[in-house]
């Protein structure tokens, strides 16, 4: 009896031992997962994950607080790669999110009345103006997040979809029916 | 070191540890959907069941000796677990995508059968310290060599227009039984 | 003197030998067009960025005068094919793939053709980079197809000198005989730009690669080579032997590597097309307004036409007799990489060598695609070396990452593939998807990053703002405090004054590193006085950008 509770506990004692080196020897400072999560993370910063950013919501995937499919700008393509990296089943999105085709908000600018609203919300830095000066949207900066929208107190902003056109037009998906040859 | 190398020859092909003793299916199954994910197992598994063999060699000879052999199971439980412990902070440093993709998996290793039968088998077949290493070696390449193997197949089975009821699992059986039959054919390799 | 034989060719891997067609047009000599009422002239014409348009709706503009202005690196001048009035700068119909419309400049011919005054160019003499620079806004870009501007071709860069220059007359596309056509009648004008390009180049070598199915274009080129140390080089007829990689590796044996440029191994190509727009443009200073075209098919009389860029393919057609009934379609290019023409509104641009008008007999509805049995004969056919199987098995499934590993990028998009596979799979349009899918994503990818780095430094700036403002505050209130206590002289005050005191010194001096201001030794009134602007300009919620961008270095 004596002899079995001393092998044991000298076996647990020395790999006890080891275990206790390695944390200290391979202490891990920052997860560089986050970069990875966030590289794939569209960068719209619109927030409708429920997080306050991208960032953020790489942070909390990567701590697992946070399931995959609550990015709608990224679509059924971004779940996709995010499953890949973190080696889980992709799935749809989560409920009530929906992807929406990419858009860029466009200031009508004869209603609008320079309050600088728009400039505040905006995450990206996309809109140019001054107080009580016309506003405008740089179309190119704009990730399409919509966080400008509500805060208008004129209702001057509206959301369009971008149109495709010769530099952006991409080769269809060939459609083949596989019928027999007649 | 004929000897030698027909352990390790055996142990990869004839009796290959997931394909012809069906051990070691959960990780399998579970870690073969891509190609690097199935080699960071494979290596990591490898490395886990080389020491442990060599570990629980030592202390069934030295330490538990015949009056306590009650205690082999629980003993070499305890050494799998201090080795995939410390191989999980090697890992969690050196490749945290890896770790991430490896997940439930790689403390699942302790768990893994695979791990805890060669160790057994080898007190079974009453091998020596080299033998065992050789042993546990040889297993875990052969487990390394399915997996990855399994991990290719699959990659391909993912593109593949597979019907509706077979999707997923159920055709990743079908291929893995398959490749068990496929592997039969290496029965005759060593006399 | 320029002798072929004995030159080493070597042979590139797969290749097919569909039917040439090229009887139907290759006898007539080239025709010129008569003076339209219209030209459609496209700004995007060659790769790279479109050009700017620099004429208002309106104007007159003459033949040859710049209408659209290069606009970043790789991008050239388009001009106007003739005197006349500008009618609209607006979307048309271009020759795309897409069908969609592109910007284009719409001119109304006066039915004058005056032309802008032309200088030509010494090229001997010129400075390397205002002659590549005048190329550039000539409009000068490859006629073979893929419409590089040429300027940049034409730099031999850090090297200095790219040893061999390779004049590219193979034309190994059925139907198509513009190069041919052009190689019979020009041939001289062709070596006159060749030897620019040499030139320019520092070449020590001038070859000329013409598929053997040409032996009219060989030996007019062979004549006209007589004298020079150009050679005339017969390559054999195989589809597609006047591929870049291709007719390079046939005639040096020199293998250009994987997403490589043939400048890298020391080969420059040029089409034959292009070495004779070079020759206009320095001989007579005239930009390049217009190209050779082919005009085949299920037309009433084929044959090839010198085209002004911004001619409307019906006009062309019209020209070439007109279709003939019962046509199915028309594509812009050949019957290997061309595409469909979805509107014959659209124009001519430098990119059109061929106008291929379909029936149902010559391109008969091709049978339903059946599944890939992996027989292999597309690996074959490849003349890269790809596996184009498996190109499709992980195009179709959209796993663009295994598209790569299998090196998407290297095909060529040259149709063997498509030609010889007996399942009838469009195997090209796969590779097409996957690549303008990936390059989406890339895109998409920049975009995102730009996006990221916008965003960090904005919660940066608010962060550094917020800090500032509460710094100010509790400045102003210190001073309060200090201003208004030296009534009352009262011991308790003094200490809690001299504490203070200390700390805005410290808060001064810390400040004073990044921010120095003249606000220091002022009497408390002034102090307060700037102090209450500060607090009203910094009330209001936007400071100028710029005032807090100059500033990067966060206050402490």
């Amino acid at each position: 009896m004596l002899a079995a509770i001393l092998v044991m506990s000298g076996i647990a004692l020395v790999l006890g031992g080891i275990l206790g080196w390695a944390a200290i020897r391979f202490r891990v400072e920052e997860d560089p997962l986050v970069e990875k999560i966030d590289a794939i993370l569209p960068q719209t910063q619109c927030g409708q994950c429920g997080y306050p950013g991208c960032k953020p919501y790489a942070e909390a995937i990567a701590k697992g607080e946070a399931d995959i499919n609550r990015c709608p700008p990224g679509g059924e393509d971004g779940v996709k790669r995010l499953a890949e990296l973190l080696g889980v089943e992709p799935k749809p999105l989560d409920e009530g999110l929906t992807h929406k085709p990419k858009s860029v908000a466009v200031i009508d600018e004869n209603l609008c009345i320079g309050c600088t609203l728009c400039i505040q919300a905006c995450p990206v830095d996309a809109i140019v103006g001054a107080a009580k000066q016309m506003h405008t949207v740089i179309p190119e900066l704009c990730t399409g997040c919509e966080l400008c929208v509500a805060p208008c107190p004129v209702d001057c902003i509206h959301m369009e979809v971008i149109k495709e056109d010769v530099s952006s037009w991409k080769w269809r998906y060939p459609i083949i029916s596989l019928k027999r040859a007649a | 070191m004929q000897d030698y190398l027909l352990i390790l020859l055996g142990t990869v092909f004839v009796n290959n540890i997931v394909m012809a003793k069906m051990l070691g299916l959960c990780p399998f199954m579970g870690v073969s959907r891509k190609l690097e994910t199935s080699l960071g197992m494979g290596a990591a598994t490898t490395f886990v069941l080389t020491l442990a063999s060599g570990l629980s060699y030592l202390i069934n000879t030295y330490l538990l000796g015949t009056e306590l052999a009650y205690l082999r199971t629980l003993s070499f439980i305890v050494v799998i677990a201090g080795i995939v412990g410390f191989t999980e902070m090697f890992i969690r440093k050196t490749s945290p995508v890896l770790f991430r993709v490896l997940g439930i998996y790689l403390p699942l290793i302790t768990t893994n059968c695979a791990v805890l039968g060669i160790p057994l088998l080898n007190v079974q077949a009453q091998h020596n310290f080299v033998e065992s290493l050789f042993f546990g070696m040889g297993g875990a390449l052969g487990f390394t060599l399915v997996l990855v193997l399994f991990a290719a197949i699959r990659e391909r089975l993912e593109a593949a227009d597979v019907p509706l009821p077979f999707r997923g699992t159920s055709i990743a059986l079908v291929t893995a039984g398959l490749m068990s039959l496929a592997f039969m054919g290496f029965a005759g390799l060593i006399k | 003197m320029s002798a072929a034989r004995g030159r080493k060719l070597y042979t590139f891997p797969g290749g097919v030998h569909p039917e040439e067609h090229k009887a139907e047009s290759a006898g007539r000599p080239i025709a010129a067009m008569p003076l339209l009422p219209l030209y459609v002239v496209p700004l995007r014409q060659h790769i790279g960025e479109p050009a700017r348009p620099v004429v208002q709706v309106g104007q007159q503009v003459l033949r040859g005068q710049m209408i659209g202005a290069p606009q970043g690196y790789v991008s050239v001048g388009v001009h106007a094919p003739t005197s006349g009035r500008v009618v609209a700068v607006e979307p048309r119909p271009v020759p795309h793939p897409s069908g969609l419309k592109d910007l284009c400049v719409v001119i109304e011919a006066d039915g004058e053709d005056r032309a802008i005054d032309m200088t030509p160019l010494d090229w001997h003499r010129m400075d390397p980079s205002a002659l590549r620079n005048r190329l550039r806004e000539m409009g000068l870009a490859g006629l073979g197809g893929a419409v590089f501007p040429s300027f940049i071709k034409l730099n031999p860069g850090a090297r200095r000198q790219i040893p061999i220059l390779i004049l590219n007359g193979a034309e190994c596309e059925p139907w198509i005989t513009c190069d041919d056509r052009l190689m019979r009648e020009r041939a001289s004008e062709i070596l006159i730009g060749a030897a620019i390009m040499r030139h320019m180049l520092g070449a020590e070598q001038v070859l000329v690669g013409i598929e053997d199915n040409k032996p009219e274009a060989i030996a007019c080129m062979t004549a006209a080579a007589v004298g020079s140390d150009v050679e005339v080089v017969p390559v054999p007829t195989v589809y597609p032997a006047g591929g870049g990689k291709q007719l390079t590796y046939t005639l040096t044996g020199r293998v250009t590597p994987s997403r490589g440029l043939s400048t890298d191994v020391g080969v420059q190509m040029f089409n034959v097309g292009t070495a004779y727009s070079l020759y206009r443009a320095v001989t007579f200073g005239e930009p390049l307004l217009s190209r050779i075209v082919t005009v085949t098919g299920h037309v009433a009389s084929p044959g090839n036409f010198e085209v002004r860029l911004g001619t409307p393919v019906a006009d062309l057609l019209a020209a070439a007799g007109g279709e003939r009934p019962q046509a199915t379609g028309r594509v812009v290019g050949g019957p290997m990489m061309g595409f469909e023409l979805h509107d014959t509104a659209a124009p001519v641009t430098k990119a059109v060598n061929c106008i291929l008008v379909k029936n149902a007999q010559l391109f008969p509805e091709p049978p339903p695609p059946m599944p890939c049995i992996r027989c292999g004969e597309c690996a074959r056919a490849c003349p890269v070396e790809l596996q184009p199987f498996e190109l499709y098995w992980y195009a179709h499934h959209r796993d663009f990452g295994k598209t790569q590993a299998y090196h998407l990028f290297d095909c060529i998009e040259c149709g063997c593939c498509s030609y010889v596979c007996p399942s009838h799979i469009p195997l090209v349009d796969f590779y097409r998807f996957a690549k303008s899918e990936i390059w989406a994503r890339e895109r998409e990818k920049q975009a995102a990053d730009q996006a990221r780095a916008r965003h960090e430094f904005r919660t940066f700036r608010l962060e550094r703002e917020k800090q500032e403002k509460a710094e100010k505050l509790a400045k102003k209130a210190a001073e309060r405090l200090e201003s208004g206590a030296v009534a009352a002289e009262d011991p308790e005050a003094a200490r809690k004054k001299a504490i203070l005191a200390a700390a805005i010194e410290k808060a001064k001096k810390a400040k004073e590193a990044v921010q120095p201001k003249n606000v220091d030794n002022l009497p408390a009134e002034v102090q307060r006085e700037i102090a209450a602007i500060e607090a009203r300009r910094r009330g209001g919620a936007d400071e100028p950008e710029a005032a807090a961008t100059a500033r990067t270095t966060p206050n402490p």
